[in-house]
């Protein structure tokens, strides 16, 4: 039970530093995300963000700080692993399944869905 | 003969009448204020076509035909076909203008194109080169969204200032005789920027322009704001209206008491959730045609200054950080003083 | 009456400083904290039961995100989530269900270009730059990572 109040109070913070952003500056939606993807990067390189998801679960991995977190860590992992030939690899192979089913489903939804106009 | 009077305008000596006029709007205009003034209202913004695209220039292509008919002429007797829209080239005017047998003028003006073409058609009929022209434009909320925004599934806010582009297109048919509303002047206006950068923002970043036509209109002319019964500007939407009436006060016109928007008239702004108004080129021409030239057949309104504003940005040039620009043309229309 | 354009233009400027109406900022961040947590919450949910169908720990971030992904491009295709959008802001924008939105609707949107040219090129209109900038700088990393090993 205590995961999911982490989960729902971290993950929510993090929404609202983007809305303050979104709101307060000239960042189109499509920059915030440019933002916190390349933040999630830096801050999982330098293991901060692992405080993030140690205290928040999923709190920390969902919102897309996580995604770029994730990005890091494969990324360093996979030139433990294989060297230098890892820093091309690894980042693509640790998205790997959430770009994937994004490309895959969205296909898959443009083809049984039509926009519809806004009310 | 027609004279250039003053720095912009064209007095029109000649007259000409808008004999007939027709428009067609959305289902969103069809659940406003104004919705008594449209000759059609759609159920299914497609109209039955398979693109918003092909829906606009089916928009367009009924508002001209049927302008036409209700001038009871056919379009054999239309000397030009002056039209315009949002979409890039020209799409729904081209296309509509496909399925049309007359001699066709695309103009860009983004949302100032009914005033402008309304503005050209007067001129070319003043030459004596004309015997009926058509002037015409249109604009669709989803096909505006897809070229100029974003996807209309993308989960997005929209800010206060934004505005709601009209799904609607209206046409006038300018013909020589008749008991009907003249168009008596002409004052074209000059693209001005006053550095706004915010797309959202329109309404605003069009007023310079609007106050720089109207007040070249009035020094031209010699005339006041409270010569007319009503001044209509396009789509300034409610915070642009509010800038220019402040800005004209610097001129010393008063608009108070003689001046509307049609922005921000065609929606119930926290009704319908269209913040600060309407936008697109079938904004003033759907209100134009419906509530302003009606009110004036019924003899409500005897002199009025329609003055359609438009924004000529494009996708790119957002992109390249250049501001907004914006132009303002004005036309004066009289009935029932003679 | 003679006035100098100048003077329009500083009063315009003035006006547009002053009169702007803002965003009622204090009503977006309630939503977007509590939709944004919610998405958060579903997450955890559905990593809990990936746990317990015993998925090794290493591998629940690839399970949870494609669930994810998948629930954020139904959502966009039945049009609830741009509706979701417009009243959560950021609470729908920061999820990875955010990120799905940002594919699936311009591929839903331009499938009237066709299925080459429209859906698959127009695609990644919004969310490439996601990939570009996050890839890109886990190359950056990757590399630092291998010269300096921290």
């Amino acid at each position: 039970m205590n995961n999911y109040i982490m989960a729902f109070v971290v993950g929510g913070i993090i929404c609202v530093i983007g809305q303050i952003l979104m709101d307060t500056t000239k960042l189109t939606p499509a920059r915030i995300l440019v933002v916190f993807v390349t933040a999630g990067v830096i801050l999982g390189t330098f293991n901060i963000y692992d405080v993030v998801i140690a205290y928040g679960k999923a709190g920390g991995t969902i919102p897309l700080p996580g995604f770029g977190y994730s990005l890091a860590k494969s990324v360093m992992k996979e030139v433990d692993e294989v060297g230098l030939i890892g820093a091309f690899t690894g980042g693509i192979k640790g998205a790997a399944g959430g770009i994937t089913a994004a490309i895959f489903f969205g296909y898959i939804m443009a083809l049984i869905f039509n926009p519809k106009t806004k009310e | 003969m027609g004279r250039r009077i003053g720095t912009q305008t064209v007095e029109i000596e000649s007259k000409p009448r808008i004999i007939g006029t027709y428009n067609i709007v959305g289902p969103k205009e069809g659940q406003g204020p104004l919705k008594e003034y449209f000759d059609k209202i759609l159920e299914d913004d497609l109209n039955g076509t398979e693109s918003f695209e092909k829906a606009e220039t089916s928009l367009l292509y009924t508002a001209i035909s049927e302008s036409i008919k209700k001038a009871k002429l056919k379009e054999v007797d239309i000397n030009y076909l002056l039209a315009g829209d949002l979409l890039n080239q020209l799409s729904s005017s081209c296309f509509a203008a496909r399925d049309l047998n007359i001699p066709f003028i695309g103009l860009y003006g983004a949302c100032s194109t009914m005033a402008e073409s309304l503005s050209v058609g007067s001129m070319i009929m003043e030459g004596g080169l004309a015997n009926y022209v058509v002037a015409a434009t249109s604009s669709h909320f989803s096909a505006a969204e897809r070229q100029f925004r974003l996807p209309l599934e993308m989960g997005s806010q929209r800010a206060p200032t934004a505005q709601w582009t009209v799904t609607g297109a209206g046409a006038m048919v300018l013909g020589k005789k008749g008991n009907f509303p003249y168009v008596t002047h002409v004052t074209t206006g000059k693209v001005k920027d006053y550095g706004i950068i915010d797309v959202n923002n329109m309404g605003v970043a069009m007023a310079p322009a609007a106050v720089d036509t109207i007040k070249q209109h009035f020094m031209d002319t010699g005339r006041k704001p409270s010569d007319y019964d009503i001044i209509a500007t396009g789509d300034l939407g409610i915070i642009g209206r509010e800038f220019t009436e402040k800005l004209l006060l610097e001129y010393k016109y008063d608009m108070k008491g003689h001046y509307m928007d049609c922005g921000e008239k065609i929606f119930e702004a926290e009704r319908q959730g269209t913040n600060a108004g309407g936008s697109g080129c079938g904004c003033s021409a759907v209100v134009a045609t419906g509530y302003l030239l009606k009110n004036m057949l019924k003899g409500k309104f005897k002199r009025i200054l329609l003055v359609s504003t438009g924004a000529l940005l494009s996708p790119t040039s957002c992109l390249q950080g250049e501001t907004i620009p914006g132009i303002a043309h004005a036309v004066s229309i009289e009935f029932g003083g003679e | 009456m003679k006035v100098e354009e100048k003077t329009i233009r500083k009063k315009f400027e003035k006006l547009n400083s002053d009169n702007i109406p803002k965003p009622n900022l204090l009503l977006h961040c309630f939503n977007s904290f509590w939709v944004g947590g919610l998405i958060c919450v579903i997450g955890q949910f559905i990593s809990d039961i990936f746990s317990k169908m015993g998925i090794p720990k290493d591998e629940l971030g690839t399970y949870v995100s494609i669930v994810m992904v998948f629930l954020g491009a139904v959502l966009t295709g039945i049009g609830v989530y741009d509706k979701l959008g417009d009243f959560a802001g950021a609470g729908s924008v920061v999820p990875i269900t955010g990120f799905a939105n940002s594919i699936v609707s311009p591929a839903m949107e331009f499938k009237k270009e066709g299925f080459v040219f429209g859906v698959a090129a127009k695609m990644f209109t919004i969310a490439g730059p996601v990939l570009v900038y996050g890839i890109g700088s886990s190359v950056i990393v990757g590399i630092l990572y291998y010269f300096l090993r921290w």
